[in-house]
């Protein structure tokens, strides 16, 4: 199976019908992206496909034909972090940290969406990944910083 | 305090009884540093090493899950070794006795927090010397920097003078005429310096000194602050490695389901579709229930499903009723046993006209941490390595040693990153489980990782509970309070868990935790304890017994309030009089509300206020929440909370922990249970056992306070009020008063 990951072109021995979240951790060892619930409840597992947020947990290897991001795609090859991974480290955001490789693809993609988004839009785009240790204020923070950020860059 | 009762209580009697026979020499002796010293590097304590590059690398005790004790730790020791704290490296220490948590024992001592009675601190220094014997490596009851805060500051102390003792020796120059900076040691008279990674091998020969002088607060460079966290990269990139994310050569992956009736037995197991699966290497009979090892993680999960097993019946009642049924009869009928029992609550009761009566229930909870249960698992002989995020190292290598028949040398265990822990991680079970299927994969490490399923399934839940209480009220206010809360012993639960652990006589004061604990001083104050005899597995929920009782209390005293008509802030500002940290939270939780302008409601039904307090583990915390009655429903929306932690060692940090701990206890109040149908739980997913979402959450306001004698914890304190300040305020807001958790069951959340 040929699949792009973090602009690379990646061959993976794994069956079509595998959700993209275990080929993604157990054949292409990227351990980034999280499993949750397996379900697309909680968006631990969320990665981008062609920039679109994807529960990787529910979506099948064998769908997948566009460009996939992943947490460890994010940063700039000399490792600078993106302005959303900045903003989330300048605002001391994660705590165990399980659910953010999930909401700084989630922040992402809304951003690219919508470069200036309100608290509303945060709450809609935002609601579908879970975050136990209750990081969300200084998550919403973090989106608001990361869209100036991208606005002055 | 009156009369508590102190002849047996959990975990005192029977070990301090071992403790006092070993004596006060083995209590001196240092149990010895697990760490080996590479070539050119110096191993100072078991918490510093310093390589020949000048890399220092600071040997963490506890348990990365959150609550970001990575970082204040390794804040004490840069502190007092004098480095620069962004640079140091982390890693987790080994299984050791030398990483024992005894301010965690000493939280068990049966005293009031406030309680500075010779009896009390001499009791919670026995309960010190205690746990000092049992060794326990663990992370718990919000103890981790009340225990490291002069054991680490001590190691960072000496090391620091055996560094510039070597340069002394080097330069010949007395010690005192040197100073360090940043990692080095300075001679200012000579115009010369020397890194620590060139003095490091040298000076770690030199004997650890003791009682080095530690630094004021005034002089303090990292403590008192708040710090980046030094994880916080590691958690953007991907890179922080939990436990579900080691990867070993020729590494197997598996996946358990047992029996959901849980510690019933399987009766029977077809697994001949199961085996016949790609990728399938071994369907294993685990007695209880079964495991898959296959090549990758969802092949496991595949096969687990298509083997048929049957399940032998629970050791409990089969249904959410009957376990109910079973709390109710034990608080009517149960002996019960009383923490404490001021005054005389019985004839208070009995001859006031006015009696204001309440009857509260808590649900069963899980702890639904973000990362399924998992550990890694290899056995190469007899020696056995465990890779796993958990809160007690050494109590998985006395479990694995006792369970497997081998000396517990052979047992090494790698911590790692915890998403998430709460308490659920404190339990062995998921490691012991690894090591179990491990053996059957013929030397490779074995991966276990557990569905959502399986983890909310099977589970050390926080235990329902059924409290009673009554008051009466005189002319001249509240005279007396009785309060009667029923529910499981999480003690009892956890220590008959452990394989060849006794459980300890004496009554379980988790059980009445947040009662009979709490600073109000009234005439008579009766608290009673009554154990349930279920086997549900229960254990410890962040903030255990005061996750549920200072609803019940909490909720009680509103209740009195408002029968008594008086304002539910101003009444416990009476109650707790006497303790400035009290007072001192609940006026800065009235002034940060604006608790006396009245609130409007425009734009929806009504608003409301609510406020609770509660004193745990060493801290005082004291929360306003307003809602909203609207269309759509209840809407929190703003949350003021005031924390007195006595010493703030990180102000970030600890607004952080009260936040979490706030909307874990909301999450919790506002629809999580537990339910029980055919002997197993009903909830199996975050679809039907969620948490609050962004959407949903208030704003914040968060003060820290310092008045306290004592440092007190962070991960757990936030929680206690919040589920009352909740109720509260929904009872202000719509004059609906909810006894029931979650309050789900009678009003809708927005």
């Amino acid at each position: 199976m040929n699949l792009t990951i973090n602009g690379k072109p990646v061959e993976l021995d794994a069956d079509p019908d595998m959700p993209l979240l275990w080929a993604l951790r157990d054949v292409a060892g990227l351990t980034g992206t999280k499993f949750g619930c397996g379900i697309a409840q909680c968006g631990a597992c969320t990665v981008l496909v062609d920039g679109e947020p994807v529960r990787s947990c529910v979506t099948p290897v064998g769908s997948v034909s566009g460009d996939i991001t992943t947490i460890e795609g994010l940063a700039a090859q000399d490792g600078t972090l993106s302005a959303v991974q900045q903003a989330w480290v300048e605002g001391q955001v994660a705590q165990c940290g399980y659910c953010q490789s999930g909401q700084v693809l989630a922040a992402k993609a809304l951003l690219e969406a919508n470069p200036s988004p309100t608290d509303k839009d945060i709450d809609e785009a935002m609601a579908g990944n879970l975050c136990r240790c209750g990081t969300y204020p200084r998550i919403r923070a973090a989106v608001h910083a990361a869209a100036k950020k991208l606005a002055g860059a | 305090m009156g009369k508590i009762l102190r002849r047996t209580f959990l975990l005192g009697s029977a070990a301090i009884a071992g403790g006092v026979a070993v004596g006060w020499y083995m209590y001196n002796k240092p149990y010895p540093n697990p760490l080996e010293a590479k070539p050119g590097e110096g191993v100072f304590t078991p918490f510093i090493k310093i390589a020949s590059d000048n890399t220092v690398t600071m040997v963490i005790p506890r348990a990365e899950m959150g609550q970001g004790m990575l970082t204040t730790l390794a804040a004490m020791i840069a502190e007092e070794l004098d480095v620069e704290l962004a640079s140091v490296k982390t890693e987790f220490a080994p299984a050791a006795k030398a990483y024992y948590n005894s301010a965690m024992l000493e939280e068990g001592a049966p005293f009031p927090a406030f309680d500075n009675s010779f009896v009390a601190e001499a009791m919670r220094g026995m309960q010190g010397v205690i746990a000092k014997f049992l060794a326990m490596q663990a992370t718990g009851g919000s103890s981790s920097a009340v225990d490291a805060f002069d054991k680490l500051r001590e190691a960072g102390a000496a090391a620091r003078v055996m560094l510039v003792s070597a340069a002394a020796q080097q330069w010949a120059v007395p010690a005192a005429s040197l100073k360090t900076e940043n990692g080095k040691v300075i001679d200012p008279a000579l115009a010369t310096s020397l890194t620590y990674g060139e003095l490091a091998e040298q000076a770690a020969r030199q004997k650890v000194p003791a009682g080095v002088a530690l630094k004021p607060r005034e002089q303090w460079r990292y403590l008192g602050k708040a710090q980046p966290k030094l994880d916080m990269a590691a958690k953007v990139t991907g890179k922080a490695i939990f436990g579900i994310d080691v990867r070993l050569p020729d590494m197997l992956f598996a996946t358990v389901r047992m029996n959901p009736r849980q510690g019933a037995a399987m009766t029977a197991i077809d697994a001949s579709a199961a085996e016949q699966m790609p990728g399938v290497v071994k369907v294993v009979n685990l007695g209880t229930g079964y495991a898959v090892i296959a090549s990758n993680t969802w092949a496991a999960f595949k096969a687990a499903d298509a083997v048929k097993p049957e399940w032998a019946e629970a050791p409990y009642p089969a249904s959410t009723e009957e376990v109910f049924g079973k709390i109710e009869q034990a608080l009517k009928t149960g002996d019960g046993f009383n923490m404490r029992d001021d005054g005389d609550a019985a004839s208070a009761l009995a001859g006031n006209s006015g009696v204001i009566r309440a009857r509260y229930t808590a649900p069963y909870l899980a702890h639904a941490c973000m990362e399924p249960m998992n550990a890694t698992a290899q056995w190469q002989g007899d020696r056995l390595t465990i890779w796993s995020g958990n809160q007690a190292p050494t109590s998985i290598v006395q479990q694995a040693a006792a369970i497997f028949s081998i000396p517990a040398e052979n047992v090494e265990v790698v911590s790692t990153y915890l998403g998430g822990g709460f308490g659920r991680r404190f339990e062995t079970d998921f490691s012991i489980l690894a090591a179990r299927v491990a053996r059957e994969a013929d030397g490779k490490p074995v991966q276990v990782t557990w569905t959502r399923e399986e983890d909310m399934t099977h589970y050390m839940y926080r235990p329902g509970a059924i409290c009673e209480a009554e008051a009466a009220i005189g002319s001249d206010g509240l005279q007396a309070i009785s309060i009667k809360s029923a529910s499981q012993s999480v003690m009892a639960s956890a220590f008959g868990r452990l394989e060849g652990a006794m459980t300890p006589p004496g009554p379980d004061k988790l059980i009445v935790d947040g009662l009979w604990d709490q600073p109000y001083e009234l005439e008579s104050f009766r608290v009673t304890g009554v154990p349930v005899d279920l086997a549900i597995p229960v254990g410890f929920w962040r903030s255990v017994g005061h996750s549920f009782n200072p609803f019940f209390l909490e909720s009680f005293i509103d209740e009195i309030a408002a029968g008594s008509s008086q304002d539910p802030l101003d009444m416990r500002l009476k109650l707790v009089a006497k303790h400035k940290p009290a007072v001192g939270v609940l006026e800065a939780v009235n002034e940060m509300s604006g608790w006396d302008t009245p609130l409007d409601a425009a734009g929806v039904k009504a608003r409301g206020r609510g406020v609770a307090f509660c004193l745990s583990f060493g801290t005082w915390v004291a929360q306003v929440i307003q809602v909203a009655d609207t269309e759509d429903g209840i809407r929190i929306e703003k949350v003021w909370c005031a924390a007195d932690v006595g010493t703030a060692l990180d102000p970030g940090n600890l607004e952080s922990q009260m936040v979490s701990g706030i909307i874990y206890g909301l999450s919790a109040a506002m629809g999580q249970q537990i339910t029980f149908a055919e002997g197993g739980a009903e909830q199996t997913n975050f679809d039907s056992y969620d948490a609050m979402r962004m959407n949903q959450c208030p704003e914040f306001e968060v003060r820290i306070l310092e008045n306290s004698q004592k440092m007190g914890g962070a991960g757990e304190p936030g929680t206690p009020p919040s589920l009352p300040a909740l109720a509260n305020a929904i009872f202000a807001a719509t004059g609906k008063r909810i006894r029931n958790l979650p309050l789900s069951g009678e009003v809708t959340f927005a």
